[in-house]
């Protein structure tokens, strides 16, 4: 199997005032095509920091990050935003759905920004598929956190996306629906054969992968396979 | 190998950007209506007041004929030389001639006089347009009857019907009609000497026309079909004026009268265009905070592969549909409004205004729109570029991102289309750049106002107040505070509207009569020398003063410093203004300056020396506009003698004070013997002491001209008046647009409010406490804006008394009595009654609503 994500020595650290606070240093590992992987690790350990470097939504200081075959440190801010609608899905611990946009909007807008002409379409099928056809005209305030996370699971996949990026997607919801919706993540992704990382304090979650990075103090520990 | 296709743009076009922009509009369609809510009156204020302005000028170019009732007139102001009479001969004739003359009328049977206007008519004038009467016959047979049309108004003051007589001078006429409308005679100051019509061939038997009357000669012609009146006009009028007449052509004398207008709707529109400016300045403040709520939302799309030009757009679409659609509201506003303004105006237009629909004002009225709100929400749109989709991971500050340059020239962008506009407007850049000065020192020192209170509440923190008082203190600083916009709009209103107030004041101040000293305000002209005693006999047996006896000369200048006046006429290098070298100067003798002058230069001499040219007083207008100085050598003709002069002294004349001044005083012993007329002047207490006066001198002496200054006086109030009510009007639409932007400001910052009313109350603050809190804000604020552009205007109105009035500046307290209170009371309103929902709501509601 290729690789689809490849980070070597990667280095972030913030400016805080005068003083500079390193958040991640010397990070390498690479991600297999169809793997699911999970980086844990405690609060302030560098999970975001990372899936957002890896996800290209931020620059590294040094190192590199190769994302489906492009190396990202190179592009500008629009070449990734392009790549994102082309090859990346993300779900976020807030659901980050768009307040003003209704369920079928938001998940039509990847597709629309691609071009499809198909796109409302597509996006009902998702919608439908998610266990929410009756509500597709609903806002995000008509609807429940869980439904907003399924909401969310659509609009992630809705562009068929290579790699997904997941940011505690259960952090927001209550143990129940907490459950439900990784059931549909996973099952969603394995019917997609989406690349799949997970940033999760959930051991539980993070157990469902095939392998486990954990980070603490913005460095690596170690990478367990499940 | 990086993948190239990623490198690819975007594919979502412009349709699906104006799709994201109506959906994401349609969920903030509550926001975006007060955003645009604010540009409407400022738009419907120029719209209305420009296309009025264009329909105003169109109408008077339209009815330019039957506004003269000819095609072009040949006037003088005294009999046509032989030279004049042969040019109107060459013409073909006049087509009709009118002598006109101001005279006092008396009424057989009523025991009243007054100030007319006598028009002695030959021929079938007007040839456009008509004589409106009542009955409408009477204006076709006036002349075979040998009757007078006198003005309708006076008709109805006194109670005059067709058949009773008029007394005009010698001669006794009935009257025919009530005149309603003439072609020449403005409705405008007819108050002052209504028109009497009366045939030509009575003229003479009034024994009006003597010596010193001011009369008035004008000779009607209708053009061959194809004259090219602006060439005639050029080739002739300079050979007119040589010989004392004049060609008005009917063209240039709507065109003069258009132009009157035109700067009057001109101003009028530079205080609309503030409203606008208003409203904008409320939109920018309105898009900044509704693009901050907005920062997530942008930073998803970027997320899901939005580029930040394509981020950027979907909220500059938007704006730029509000512009659109409050530029039609405000286009349909105007174009209802402008309806409202003839009947407003109806006695101060010279015309019958039709409007109609300009589709260059339509099209102004919505590019205004556009224009205004998309360059005043540049600025805060920008915003959306330096969003990072790393947003939607973790909160992020982008305003350090931002770059100075950007900011200072989306300002230089707003400053350049304001000056434009203005320029548009006035067609004149230094004016331009004035305005656009005036703005930015306005707004600055507003702004500054602001901050300096702010700043000043911060280092002196009143600490001791007890919690109510304290809290609504420190919401003026809450994050997102609106304090500075509300500061703005309240203040700019109550600017615009209290510095009308105080002009008017200027104005009427400047026309007022003194009281209490012995200011006459009856004027008797015409006087004859033989009957100036007898005259001052009747005024005394009324037991009124008689103030002051003037003698008048006539005269004209014949040649200034050595060089005749045909042959500095002819230089087309010389700088001395026409009218000196026209005008028939009304001159007085006397031994002393009186009190509206002031000596500027030279020596006073009070009598004439006897060698030499005689030593005149000249007023300063005179000798800049005939280019003296003292010592220099002007000669007179004295209808028909000579009169060799040196300039001894320059005076300042207070033109505006109501009193009889004079452009030439002569030293005494000189003028003594020559042809000349009185004016004489007292002071009647009443309007009954005033007609009997008038009755008894009018019987007596039927050449007098009687001037009641109170009457005039009451003119300029109405006039005055009505103006003011229009500027009124204007200024109202920025009072408007402040409470919308007012509105916004608060709703804008609604949730903030509800947070900590709801906090407040959750540890256990009273409903009434809160409203204490929010009323004692709105408070602070309306004090804060009211003052200070009551302030500012005191200053903008002392500044115009010393600069443009030239009079001295003692403010009224209705401003600071009525227009403060008045405000404070507004915006109090305003927000308590936005915020009592929030009030009034338990806190479970509040925050359930807040949720969704």
């Amino acid at each position: 199997m290729a690789k689809i994500l490849s980070v070597q020595n990667l280095k972030k650290s913030y400016h805080s005032g005068s003083k500079e606070l390193t958040v991640l240093e010397d990070i390498s590992f690479d991600i297999q095509e169809r793997e699911t992987f999970a980086i844990v690790g405690p609060s302030g350990s560098g999970k975001t920091t990372l899936l957002g470097l890896c996800a290209g939504l931020d620059q590294p200081d040094s190192g590199s990050i190769e994302l489906c075959g492009t190396l990202i440190n190179g592009l500008n801010e629009d070449q990734r935003a392009i790549l994102r609608n082309k090859k990346v899905g993300f779900v976020f611990q807030d659901f980050q759905l768009i307040p003003t946009l209704t369920a079928l909007e938001n998940v039509s807008v990847p597709l629309e920004l691609r071009g499809d002409k198909n796109a409302v379409k597509e996006a009902k099928v998702l919608l439908e598929k998610v266990g929410l056809g009756d509500r597709i005209h609903h806002y995000p305030s008509q609807l429940s956190g869980g439904e907003q996370q399924r909401v969310a699971l659509a609009r992630a996949f809705s562009n068929r996306p290579e790699i997904l990026f997941a940011d505690e997607p259960t952090g927001n919801l209550d143990e129940e629906t907490g459950k439900k919706v990784v059931e549909l993540l996973i099952e969603l992704n394995e019917e997609s054969g989406t690349t799949l990382v997970i940033v999760t304090h959930d051991m539980e979650l993070a157990r469902k992968t095939q392998r486990i990075l954990r980070l603490k103090g913005g460095k690596v520990m170690e990478t367990l396979n499940v | 190998m990086p993948d190239t296709n990623s490198r690819n743009s975007s594919k979502a076009g412009t349709g699906w950007l104006l799709k994201m922009a109506i959906r994401d509009g349609k969920a903030s369609s509550k926001k975006l209506a007060l955003f645009m809510a604010s540009i409407v009156l400022g738009i419907a204020a120029v719209v209305s007041i420009q296309s009025f302005s264009n329909n105003l000028k169109e109408n008077i170019a339209l009815q330019s004929k039957s506004l003269m009732g000819a095609d072009y007139i040949i006037d003088s102001d005294q009999e046509p030389n032989e030279k004049v009479l042969s040019i109107m001969d060459s013409l073909g004739g006049p087509d009709a001639r009118e002598i006109s003359f101001a005279s006092m009328a008396a009424f057989p049977g009523k025991e009243v006089t007054k100030l007319v206007r006598v028009r002695g008519i030959e021929g079938n004038f007007p040839f456009y347009g008509e004589i409106e009467t009542e009955p409408a016959a009477a204006a076709r047979d006036y002349q075979q009857k040998g009757a007078a049309l006198l003005d309708a108004t006076v008709m109805l003051q006194l109670g005059i019907v067709p058949g009773d007589e008029i007394k005009i001078g010698k001669v006794t006429l009935p009257v025919a009609g009530a005149l309603k409308s003439v072609p020449g005679s403005s409705s405008l100051f007819s108050s002052i000497a209504p028109p009497v019509i009366i045939p030509h061939s009575f003229i003479e038997k009034t024994g009006l026309v003597q010596v010193g009357s001011r009369i008035g000669y004008n000779y009607y012609f209708t053009a061959e079909p194809g004259l090219d009146l602006e060439k005639f006009d050029q080739k002739l009028d300079p050979v007119l004026d040589a010989n004392k007449a004049d060609l008005d052509t009917h063209k240039s004398t709507s065109e003069r009268l258009g132009r009157r207008y035109e700067n009057f709707g001109k101003f009028l529109n530079l205080v609309a265009f503030i409203a606008l400016l208003l409203g904008c300045i409320g939109i920018a403040s309105a898009i900044h905070i509704y693009i901050k709520e907005k920062l997530r939302s942008i930073a998803v799309l970027k997320c899901l592969g939005a580029t930040k030009k394509q981020s950027f757009l979907i909220y500059l679409i938007q704006i730029a549909m509000i512009g659109l659609i409050g530029g039609i509201a405000g286009t349909l506003l105007g174009l209802g409004l402008q309806q409202l303004f003839p009947l407003l105006l109806e006695d101060i237009l010279p015309v019958d205004v039709q409007i109609s629909f300009d589709f260059r004002v339509i099209f102004l009225g919505i590019l205004l729109g556009i224009l205004m709100s998309v360059l005043f929400a540049l600025y805060p749109l920008m915003g959306t570029l330096y969003v990072s989709p790393l947003h939607t991971l973790r909160a992020q500050d982008n305003e350090s991102r931002r770059t100075g340059l950007s900011g200072f020239l989306v300002l230089a962008g707003i400053f350049l289309f304001i000056f434009l506009f203005a320029f548009w407007l006035l067609e004149d850049w230094k004016y331009s750049i004035f305005f656009v000065l005036g703005i930015i020192i306005s707004f600055s020192l507003l702004a500054g106002v602001a901050n300096l209170f702010m700043k000043a509440i911060k280092k002196y923190f009143p600490n001791s107040w007890g919690f109510i008082p304290r809290q609504s203190l420190l919401n003026l600083f809450r994050p997102q505070n609106q304090t500075l916009i509300l500061v703005l709009a309240i203040g700019i209103g109550t600017f615009l509207i209290s510095t009308l107030y105080f002009t008017k004041d200027l104005l009427l101040a400047q026309a007022s009569l003194d009281e209490q000293a012995k200011s006459p305000n009856m004027i008797l002209l015409d006087v004859q020398t033989d009957q100036q005693l007898a005259v001052a006999e009747t005024i005394k047996e009324q037991e009124l003063p008689v103030l002051e006896n003037i003698p008048i000369v006539s005269m004209r200048v014949e040649s200034l410093k050595g060089r005749p006046v045909s042959e500095i006429r002819e230089d087309s290098t010389s700088q001395v203004n026409g009218w000196i070298l026209q005008h028939e100067f009304r001159t007085t003798y006397r031994d002393s300056l009186i009190s509206s002058e002031v000596l500027e230069e030279g020596e006073w001499t009070a009598s004439n020396p006897g060698t030499g040219p005689v030593p005149i007083s000249v007023s300063n207008n005179f000798a800049e506009d005939a280019q003296v100085k003292v010592g220099d050598e002007v000669s007179f003709n004295v209808q028909g003698v000579l009169l060799n002069t040196v300039v001894q002294s320059i005076r300042a004349v207070d033109w505006s004070r109501m009193q009889l001044n004079f452009s030439i005083v002569f030293p005494t012993g000189v003028l003594e013997e020559a042809p000349q007329f009185r004016v004489l002047t007292t002071k009647v207490p009443n309007e009954k002491t005033s007609a009997l006066l008038q009755q008894s001198l009018v019987q007596s002496f039927p050449n007098l001209t009687i001037i009641d200054l109170r009457q005039v006086l009451t003119l300029i109030e109405k006039i005055l008046n009505k103006i003011s009510w229009l500027i009124n009007f204007m200024a109202f639409f920025s009072i408007l647009t402040g409470i919308i932007v007012l509105i916004g400001a608060v709703r804008t910052s609604k949730y903030q409010r509800i947070r900590e009313s709801v906090l407040l109350r959750t540890l256990g603050a009273k409903s009434e406490q809160i409203l204490k809190i929010l009323a004692l804000e709105y408070l602070y604020l309306g004090i804060l804006g009211a003052l200070s552009g009551i302030l500012l205007s005191l200053i903008s109105s002392q500044l115009l008394g010393y600069f443009v009035f030239e009079t001295s500046f003692v403010p009224s307290w209705v401003p600071f009595l009525v227009l403060l209170p008045g405000i404070i009371l507004l915006v109090m309103g305003i927000g308590l009654g936005n915020s009592l929902g929030v009030i009034m709501s338990p806190p479970l509601v509040v925050l359930r609503k807040q949720m969704s």
